[in-house]
């Protein structure tokens, strides 16, 4: 793998945009990181840093001059590849036709290594089922990902008890490693396509220092972990514990609001509605984003599979952590914490783990 | 194509076969049915209004598929409101299948709660085709009333051809001089060996751990036991993720599961 040096990412932000990527970042909008369209580096959330704790998320001024000093934002790489809302087919004349969303050509910079991981999750769901999903494999290819190794792990974070992080080790185009003292960062490439646009940017070749600096910063980013989770057997303890007197107490403090849900980089289930025109001659049929925590997700014949907020919640979790083994072949939680920086009581899937068992 | 595009189909026959009820013929608007196994289902789109998994009934001489739809919510309301000629689209067929040939040299249990004899149909079907390949073949059908029994002529010609066909219901009328009561009585009645036996059954979940856990009972062995399970499902084909069932999608690893699989999975309250 090539390892090289830039001095500013702008040289690369520029190379994508003509070759006709729209490159989306992390910006600063309404108090948080958001990823949106940058123009250039200097759209990037500089001497930015987050403090995330259960129900909680603060933005904070982080290091000087660093563009990456966060942690993962309530945006991930999620509605790229699963759009929130896409339409299906439309029906008129008698005839079903399918419609085609297009793949929008997005280059995502600053995805974590915990991001990454949940992409290769929902590949597994969409391309990888007995029923592949052309639509979803033609928007991964026009999706070009660039990696950001974090420093500053979040509160909430435990991507190392996943194994899925700090480092972001496979499923990039290219990895970038944030430096200081001097500022700059060091490139890994992840593809032949990552290749060629380095190729064409003004860069270096790393020296041994900054590839010791950039192992540095995962090294101790890894250290200072928010959390962690015991995985050991979770496979089969979780779904044997369905019983356990701990369902009673998490379900009193959780809403059923779905914030975990839609912040998740995994989650996937979706609804179908159907919407027909004023003139009644045209009707299109769209999927979106859908939570296990309403209830009319498991009606059948006027009842529900899981009527009460404690069966919901189980169902989320063990599926989470679980029984996403069983259909997937993979644990559905990437240890990006997500779900318990948005939470609005702060319920911390890591101490409810912990006292399930 | 994608997954959820759904093909055209036209309703070719619709009969109502109770109040509530109707039988519907699909055939594709070009080409041919593909090929189903009995207990897969189809997902039928009733346009503007939704979709809905049907379990397929059968096939008919024109090679389209029979479906037997009741009116419960707003998709299968629409679909029962449907006339022939209209246009619905169909995916599928979905799921997996009741191994009807793995029960050859052996007993047969067929229990049927209401509209899961619409599912079984095609195993009593292909139990009929090839009865000689079988022990002795029961029938049991558990259903409302009188009134509400599901193909009643073929419950005749199947007794004719060989299967201890017994029906209870739950509301007799007038007329009824059957078994009164659940399915379960009716196992307790019926002849088999049960260290050869294999059971089929559908009907609603109640029904069908009782009817099952009732042929364990009586010694048959779990494995033996299959059942057809429903939960919500949007897509069929293992994206949408309202079917889950502990460890199963039931769109992709059911409908049909064996009763030494469900068995742990139905005993947990609101799985």
């Amino acid at each position: 793998m090539d390892v090289v040096v830039l001095e500013s990412l702008d040289p690369l932000i520029e190379e994508l945009r003509s070759a006709g990527y729209t490159v989306v970042g992390p910006t600063v909008q309404d108090r948080a990181v958001r990823m949106a369209e940058i123009s250039s580096a200097a759209d990037l959330p500089a001497g930015v840093g987050d403090v995330q704790d259960p129900g909680s998320y603060r933005l904070t001024s982080g290091a000087d001059g660093m563009l990456f000093g966060y942690a993962a934002s309530p945006d991930s790489a999620k509605r790229f590849t699963q759009p929130p809302r896409q339409t299906l087919v439309r029906m008129r004349d008698g005839a079903f036709e399918e419609v085609d969303e297009g793949a929008p050509r997005v280059a995502l910079l600053g995805v974590r290594a915990c991001d990454l991981a949940a992409i290769a999750v929902q590949d597994r769901v969409f391309a990888g089922s007995r029923h592949p999903d052309p639509a979803y494999r033609r928007r991964r290819e026009a999706l070009f990902l660039i990696a950001v190794n974090c420093a500053v792990p979040g509160g909430t974070c435990f991507c190392v008890s996943m194994g899925t992080g700090p480092k972001a080790t496979a499923g990039f185009d290219l990895a970038v490693t944030e430096l200081d003292a001097p500022h700059r960062f060091l490139v890994e490439t992840g593809s032949e396509r990552g290749g060629e646009i380095v190729a064409r940017v003004p860069h270096r070749r790393a020296a041994s220092e900054d590839v010791h600096a950039a192992d540095e910063v995962s090294r101790m980013a890894a250290v200072r972990m928010g959390r962690q989770v015991d995985t050991d057997g979770i496979q089969h303890w979780l779904p044997a514990a369905h019983d356990s007197p701990r369902w009673t107490d998490v379900a009193s403090r959780c809403l059923s609001c779905t914030n975990c849900t839609m912040v998740c980089p995994t989650c996937f289930c979706s609804t179908v509605e159907d919407v027909t025109d004023l003139t009644g001659q045209v009707t299109e049929r769209s999927e979106r984003w859908d939570s296990c925590f309403t209830l009319d997700f498991s009606e059948v014949s006027g009842t529900h599979a899981r009527g009460s907020g404690l069966a919901r919640y189980r169902q989320w979790l063990t599926h989470k952590f679980a029984t996403w083994y069983d259909q997937f072949g993979t644990s559905g939680c990437v240890g990006c914490g997500r779900c318990i920086t948005w939470c609005p009581t702060g319920i911390d899937v890591t101490e409810e783990l912990a006292c399930i068992r | 194509m994608h997954p959820m595009t759904p093909a055209p189909f036209l309703v070719r026959s619709r009969r109502p076969v109770r109040a509530d009820t109707v039988n519907l013929t699909l055939e594709p608007v070009e080409g041919a049915c593909p090929p189903f196994l009995p207990g897969q289902f189809t997902m039928i789109y009733a346009r503007g209004v939704g979709e809905i998994p049907i379990s397929i009934s059968g096939r008919t001489r024109a090679g389209g598929y029979l479906q037997t739809i009741r009116a419960v919510g707003a998709v299968s309301r629409a679909l029962c409101r449907t006339r022939r000629g209209d246009l619905v689209g169909v995916r599928g067929p979905y799921g997996t299948a009741w191994d009807v040939p793995a029960a050859s040299g052996m007993d047969v249990v067929v229990a049927a709660g209401g509209l899961g004899l619409a599912a079984l149909r095609p195993v009593v079907q292909e139990l009929v085709r090839h009865r000689a390949r079988y022990g002795r073949i029961s029938l049991i059908v558990g259903t409302r009333a009188p009134m509400t029994l599901l193909y009643p002529r073929e419950l005749d010609r199947w007794a004719r051809a060989g299967v201890d066909v017994q029906v209870t219901v739950d509301h007799p009328d007038h007329e009824w001089k059957g078994p009164i009561g659940l399915v379960t009585k009716l196992i307790e009645r019926i002849v088999f060996e049960p260290r050869r036996t294999a059971g089929f059954v559908c009907g609603p979940e109640v029904m069908m751990r009782a009817a099952a856990g009732e042929l364990v009972r009586r010694g048959v062995a779990a494995s033996r036991i299959t059942l057809s399970l429903e939960r919500n499902m949007k897509c069929g084909v293992g994206r949408c993720g309202h079917c889950q069932l502990g460890p199963l999608l039931l769109c992709l690893d059911g409908p049909v599961v064996s009763y030494e699989r469900a068995a742990r999975l139905m005993a947990v309250p609101e799985l």
